[in-house]
């Protein structure tokens, strides 16, 4: 449909539905009473600004109109399914979603979009669902990804994310997950799973490393516009200010975690230069303003463990003590051998070697260390810190046996190398 | 006279801006820089953190308080800022118009009543 003429380019008529498509996904469900309904007719909206924007421009408010727009088509086709009095039928139907608030006004839709917005927050990420369905859910709904798009960020067939997202809409309808925001009771328990949703999106993404997954490196920017949006609905909550936090200041790195190569490069070897300044500013911003409100959580702290790491020039001036400090109060929260391993490892490098050694040395006993290669890897680093070079390697072997992403293995090929010429 | 920038958009559609788009407006805004400082005009330029991070502090209840956000919920927010120093008002709405945020967002220019000399650098 691009014509010489367009007034919309198709790269601002996108921008534009990424930020109008939850909105106004999440009122129609509150006129149509519905999650599929509102989703067909969100379809059918989206498919008409696309015919008609690029001619005729942006409208002022383009999650008006889609939400216009896709409540028209939604009467028309009731209307032509069914007689007239089918038709008053569902017209009832249509204000039972909610109040029966019809009004398509700027201030009216802004009055509601706060809540619509959180009651599709928190059915997404109901707890009745399994993590991989509230996030195939989250992703599609309020992120707006396609299938396509998820699938591929997963490494699925389109069908089999297909097949997730409707088990996941089922389940939401046997379980009869009612569509509204928790009570103050549950608010906390339920917002926690909300977060971590997001988080693990984000690790998603961060995860990825060569070039054939680099698009899940999109999955880390879409976490970061859902922690947006959290943050601009919760704002009050320092949990979700820890997280935008978070997300901001490990993002901040992305650029100089991996060499020309595609290769790993380690936090302390990592180029300063290539960090991103600006992330880092506002997560710092961020982590202040939420530790202010003498509310710490597990996502605040390791923010501020972040922002610890992303303050000083070098690495050499790093706040190791204040680390394993952070690193002993997130125990507290979040308890467990990985949090545990990075106590150590601050410690050991705050000036007692010794105490993180055998920190390290009492947690090898857990199954689950054994088979995790950053703990072999860690303690082969502090053991050659020590100066136990054929301890070091033989740790740095086991970590090698465990690696399974090959930057991560050419990482610790490299650091095998290293000790080999000593 | 000196003049102020102010740059209002909606930060959610600078959120929504892909990496090229991104780039683009970076450049138009490298252009500003490169004339404002090339004619003398430059005096300072700055990028705000988004409102997210912002803490108010405001008198409520006859106690100063602090608040997470900005002072008001608004459709647009102040994004950032240039300091120019023109001859006129004209001069400075020309250069206001070579910012991207002008087609979905808007400038605000205000001459300058009085700005303390800019400290050394700490």
């Amino acid at each position: 449909m691009a014509s010489a003429e367009a007034i919309a380019s198709a790269q601002e008529i996108a921008s534009a539905l990424k930020i109008a498509r939850p909105k106004a996904l999440a009122t129609l469900i509150r006129l149509l009473g519905g999650l599929d309904p509102a989703e067909d007719a969100l379809q059918e909206a989206l498919a008409r600004a696309l015919e008609v924007w690029p001619q005729r421009g942006l409208p002022d408010n383009p999650s008006a109109w889609l939400i216009q727009t896709g409540r028209n088509k939604a009467i028309d086709q009731i209307r032509r399914r069914s007689l007239e009095s089918a038709y008053c039928r569902a017209e009832r139907q249509l204000a039972s979603g909610g109040p029966p608030d019809l009004d398509l006004s700027a201030d009216a839709l802004r009055l509601h979009l706060r809540d619509d917005l959180l009651r599709l927050v928190f059915t997404c990420c109901h707890p009745s669902l399994s993590e991989d369905l509230q996030i195939a859910l989250t992703l599609k709904t309020i992120a707006g990804l396609s299938v396509e798009e998820i699938a591929r960020a997963f490494l699925l067939q389109p069908r089999a994310m297909e097949q997730r997202l409707v088990r996941a809409k089922r389940r939401l309808a046997e379980e009869r997950v009612p569509y509204e925001v928790p009570d103050a009771r549950a608010l906390p328990g339920r917002l926690g799973t909300v977060l971590s949703v997001v988080y693990l999106i984000f690790n998603e993404g961060y995860k990825a490393h060569r070039a054939p997954e680099l698009v899940r490196r999109d999955l880390c920017l879409e976490a970061l516009r859902l922690a947006r949006l959290l943050k601009r609905l919760y704002g009050g909550e320092p949990e979700v200010g820890g997280l935008l936090a978070l997300i901001l200041l490990q993002h901040s790195r992305r650029d100089a975690r991996l060499d020309g190569a595609g290769d790993i490069v380690a936090l302390d070897e990592q180029d300063r230069g290539l960090w991103d300044r600006q992330m880092i500013v506002e997560g710092q911003a961020l982590v202040e303003q939420a530790l202010r409100r003498k509310q710490p959580g597990p996502y605040q702290i390791q923010a501020a463990i972040a922002a610890l790491h992303a303050g000083p020039e070098t690495a050499a001036a790093t706040d190791w003590a204040q680390i394993a400090e952070l690193y002993g109060i997130l125990e507290r929260y979040q308890g467990g051998p990985v949090v545990r391993l990075n106590r150590a490892v601050a410690i050991a490098k705050a000036g007692d070697l010794a105490v993180g050694l055998a920190m390290l040395d009492d947690l090898s006993g857990q199954p689950e260390m054994q088979r995790y290669h950053h703990f072999h890897a860690a303690r082969a680093a502090l053991l050659a810190e020590a100066g136990d070079a054929p301890a070091a390697l033989e740790r740095y072997e086991a970590a090698l046996g465990l690696a399974a992403n090959p930057a991560e293995q050419a990482y610790l090929r490299r650091r095998i190398g290293a000790l080999r010429k000593i | 006279m000196l003049y102020t920038l102010l740059i209002y958009q909606a930060e959610e559609e600078v959120e929504a801006l892909s990496a090229a788009e991104e780039e683009a407006a970076l450049a138009e805004h490298r252009k500003l820089h490169e004339v404002t400082r090339g004619n003398g005009t430059f005096v300072a330029a700055s990028r705000l953190v988004p409102t997210g991070a912002a803490t108010t502090v405001r008198r409520k209840d006859g106690e100063v308080r602090l608040i997470d956000g900005p002072f008001a919920e608004t459709k647009e927010q102040l994004l950032g800022l240039y300091i120019l120093d023109c001859a006129s008002l004209e001069e400075a709405t020309g250069y206001a118009k070579m910012l991207p945020s002008v087609p979905t967002g808007c400038i605000e220019v205000r001459p300058i009543m009085y700005m303390s000399d800019p400290p050394e650098k700490r």
